[in-house]
């Protein structure tokens, strides 16, 4: 039944990469002047690409849908990047990187693509220094690390809490410079609306002008498809608002399969939602969870009192606080993954122990950092009789200095001081696992066709570690990509220039212009946003953080039905030559409507829980993981890869049987 | 709370703009600006009229794209944040608030409070960078250290998110907080000195094809930064293209 082909190298897993690096076809330099390649998205894996593409030689276009590549919402990224360094000689290793984020993602990712992106990792911090990134420093002038969950070293590199805008404006400057040698041509303000395909291979884009909204035609020998995730399908996610699966699905619906789209990240620290209004929410960098401990009353009397304002958290003491992470889980304590400490929280806010007016957050307490931090600044300065608010004015500095920017965006949102009270936080969709079916070159299965960074599936599983997404953008684009896209390339060069005066851009450009005019000419009652949040709050409801089978065939048929209603019913003004917001919204959320689907059925079909994938009917019945999620490693042990057949609820499944040769699979234990 | 907005209208490029007036009711101070304007825009869709066009990405205060000029200030009355991250309690009931987009020669005013930068790209274009190609075979990343003031300083400046309050701000429409920030980050750090002369000559330059301003020392800018970048960096600029000139 399965057609796919992973094309993992031969050979021990630590020499893949270097044997078949020795082994690919390589494209010689003059060449490479005759071979156009198009990436859609300037974020890490994006930025990354086109800037070393186009150092090779390629002539590289580079669209993205921002004013500038500079926008784009890897910028957002705040922790850090993980690297196997191991500069803190704590034990870390290429395997060890390896073994947790295979481990981190519940054993659902690719061993032979994890691998690499562990060994790769390191070369990046190299390349990121030597480009003027200006990473933390300790006092001897050598690079500080931090630690991030689900892992026991700390390899995390990072720029206050700014790290991801420090690494973008890095690809950024790499950019700028290739785009001042001519070799990329930017395309700021532009989306691509569907890709061109030429006998099977992938040779073009139709992009919109959002300004002149103009359709125009692009060739190319290759497209990279770096255009991140879909974690916009909520509606309410900490992505940017303009964040959308609209590239990667048109994509989908041209042949390439997607890959466990029910594979999403809810972030367990981020602001909670104060009301209907409300466009997004923010995260906190979970590198928060380093210094910060997470905590709900422990009874329920109090829980009820900070509900209705009459009660502060500040006046809990020590044991009538419930710190439920260090409780249930005290290897790990805070510093248990993503998935883990997210489902957590909403066990303890269901419970009736959530400490806002909707009952949906918990406290993320600084109290102790600050006390710590205090007494060993108070030795340091030799004041051995501090008094406490000499104590707490020390330790307030040294979390100011490392969360200080995270502590202002708190104060700004919520309107409270968090070095005062505890910061109130709730999880939020954060990140996206699933996308684009890739293989070892992370090409899709459309020739020609890659994708790069959050677009694909390939390297976090079921849940993505902190500090890694920007560690696997910025490998795919700088170290993969660059080296598997020349072997596919080598048999291109005696192409030529692809034309686009031919019938295959011709049928693009029209069913794209068929769209856009059934959408402006809909004049329905209803904004788009309308529709968007409600997609969204059946996301959330029902294929959200805790899903059962019931919960999601009801979600497949409200979506069905939503989208039918949206298609009817929707209103967008203006025409189709011109800066017009509401008709770019629009045809992302038509395309969120079709993804929400194939979402609900992938996460149906799952019957076990998996990293950020639970399902009520799959948990541990008794013994030490009473109520931990199950894993079904007998019947789910593959990536689930759908094929588009006209519509979402007929795509067909793909499975690509996971291999583990280098990993003994067990059951994730954080306790 | 029941607001009077009074909003610039430009239907694009070309077209002269005026500002329209909207009321506005049900807000409340938990609301980001952006939010409100949210609202605005659904109840302009509902009665038929065309949106107000502008723009906003990440809407948490990073990617620089939101700029809205508010009551004569750069992303309005608070400090150090952006538009996005403006709430409506810095507003009073019944309040009349002036939004306009950021104005400058080199920011032509695309479509309502919606503006074009490329300027600033092409800024970095011709200089805001470090030739390093991205092969990955450079030296280890621990053995050059760099002392951790001077990595903090590069820090600070380059958090400079590009958004353009500072040429919004200056009444010469000078660009030289955006410019010697980038020009800092780079002069702070021991990879950047190779190019560093040609580095500050050609942004410079740059800076004065695009016709930003003069500056002259007002210090608005820093005053309207979301970012906080200080006004050292322009000294340090000044400082910088003196040793390339002399």
């Amino acid at each position: 039944m399965s057609t796919l082909d992973s094309k993992v190298p031969e050979g021990p897993i630590k020499d893949k990469w270097t044997t078949y690096k020795d082994n690919i076809n390589l494209v010689n330099p003059a060449n490479k002047r005759k071979i156009d390649i198009i990436v859609i998205g300037t974020g890490l894996a994006g930025g990354s690409a086109a800037a070393t593409l186009a150092e090779q030689g390629y002539n590289v276009k580079a669209f993205c849908y921002q004013d500038s590549p500079r926008r784009a919402h890897s910028i957002a990224a705040q922790g850090g990047i993980n690297a196997a360094k191991n500069y803190q000689g704590d034990g870390d290793s290429n395997y060890r990187l390896f073994y947790d984020t295979v481990k981190g993602g519940d054993y659902r990712s690719r061993e032979a693509n994890v691998y690499r992106l562990a060994e790769v990792s390191a070369n990046i911090i190299d390349q990121c220094v030597a480009q003027g990134v200006p990473f933390a420093r300790d006092y001897g002038g050598l690079l500080d690390n931090r630690s991030f969950g689900g892992v026991l070293v700390s390899r995390t590199f990072y720029a206050k809490g700014q790290t991801g805008q420090q690494l973008l404006l890095g690809a950024y400057s790499a950019m700028n410079r290739q785009i001042a040698r001519g070799k990329i041509e930017m395309y700021n303000r532009h989306e691509m609306l569907d890709v061109v395909k030429v006998d099977g291979k992938a040779r073009g884009i139709i992009a919109r002008n959002l300004i002149t909204g103009e359709l125009e035609r692009h060739s190319a020998h290759a497209v990279v498809i770096a255009s991140g995730g879909y974690g916009n399908v909520y509606f309410l996610s900490t992505n940017a608002m303009g964040s959308n699966v609209t590239a990667a699905w048109k994509t989908h619906k041209k042949g390439a399969y997607f890959a466990n789209p029910c594979f999403t990240q809810i972030h367990p620290t981020c602001i909670p939602r104060s009301g209907d209004y409300q466009s997004k929410l923010t995260l906190m960098s979970e590198s928060l969870r380093n210094d910060g401990r997470i905590w709900v009353p422990k009874n329920l009397e109090d829980a009820v009192a900070i509900q209705e304002g009459k009660k502060k958290p500040t006046e809990l003491s020590e044991d009538e606080r419930d710190y439920y992470l260090e409780r249930r889980y005290p290897a790990f304590g805070n510093l248990v993954p993503r998935d883990v400490a997210s489902r957590a929280a909403k066990e303890r806010c269901d419970a009736g122990f959530g400490v806002n007016k909707t009952g949906e957050a918990v406290y993320l307490d600084f109290k102790s950092a600050i006390e710590r931090y205090g007494k060993e600044q108070a030795k340091i300065h030799n004041e051995e009789n501090a008094s406490s608010a000499r104590i707490y004015e020390l330790g307030k500095g040294i979390v100011e200095a490392k969360y200080g920017n995270l502590f202002q965006m708190y104060e700004k949102i919520v309107d409270e001081n968090p070095y005062k009270t505890p910061m109130m936080i709730y999880p939020a969709t954060h990140y996206t696992m699933g996308g684009l079916w890739v293989d070892y070159n992370l090409m899709t299965n459309i020739e020609g066709c890659y994708a790069i960074g959050e677009a694909n599936f390939s390297d976090h599983g079921a849940n993505r570690l902190g500090a890694s997404a920007l560690m696997q953008g910025l490998a795919d684009g700088y170290f993969v990509l660059p080296y598997t896209i020349g072997d596919y390339l080598s048999n291109d060069i005696r192409t030529g220039e692809i034309a686009t005066d031919t019938s295959e851009f011709s049928e693009a450009e029209n069913s794209v212009k068929e769209i856009l005019e059934k959408l402006v000419n809909t004049n329905g009652t209803k904004p788009v946003d309308y529709f968007h949040k409600k997609l969204g709050k059946i996301m959330w409801d029902k294929v959200g953080m805790s899903r059962n089978a019931t919960g999601l065939k009801e979600a497949i048929a409200e979506i069905q039905e939503l989208r039918a209603d949206f298609w009817k019913d929707v209103r967008v003004p203006g025409g189709i030559n011109e800066v017009n917001r509401e008709l770019e919204k629009a045809g992302r959320v038509a395309d969120f409507l079709e993804l929400g689907e194939l979402f609900a059925k992938d996460a149906l079909v799952r019957e076990e829980s998996c990293g950020g994938h639970f399902r009520e009917e799959s948990v541990e019945i008794d013994g030490e993981q009473k109520g931990e999620a199950k894993r079904d490693d007998v019947n789910y042990k593959f990536v689930s890869a759908w094929e588009y057949k006209g519509v979402p609820s007929d795509a067909q499944l793909h499975k690509e049987q996971l291999i583990y040769e280098n990993i003994e699979l067990k059951q994730r234990s954080y306790k | 709370m029941d607001l009077t907005l009074k909003i610039w209208r430009q239907k694009d490029a070309k077209s002269t703009g005026k500002m329209v007036t909207y009321p506005i009711s049900g807000i409340e101070g938990h609301m980001s600006f952006l939010e409100m304007m949210d609202i605005l825009n659904d109840e302009l869709i509902e009665k038929g009229e065309e949106p107000v066009a502008f723009d906003h990405d990440c809407r948490e205060g990073i990617c620089g794209m939101c700029s809205m000029f508010i009551n004569g200030e750069a992303h309005g009355p608070d400090r150090k944040v952006t538009t996005c991250q403006l709430h409506m309690r810095m507003f009073e009931d019944g309040e009349t608030i002036h939004i306009e987009p950021f104005r400058a020669n080199a920011f032509p005013v695309l479509k309502d409070l919606m503006i074009d930068r490329s300027s600033f790209d092409r800024i970095q274009q011709s200089g805001g960078y470090i030739s390093v190609n991205t092969s990955g075979n450079t030296q280890d990343a621990n053995a050059l250290p760099i002392p951790k003031k001077d990595a903090d300083l590069a820090m600070d400046a380059a958090t400079c998110i590009g958004c353009g309050a500072c040429v919004a701000t200056c009444k010469n429409s000078s660009a030289m907080l955006f410019v010697s920030a980038k020009v800092s980050q780079y002069a702070l750090l021991p990879q950047g000195q190779v190019e560093a002369k040609d580095r500050v000559l050609n942004m410079v330059n740059q800076m004065d094809v695009e016709g930003f301003g003069s500056c002259t020392n007002t210090g608005a800018c820093e005053v309207e930064c979301p970012k906080g970048i200080s006004i050292e960096n322009i000294a340090r600029m000044n400082r910088e293209l003196m040793k390339a000139t002399v």
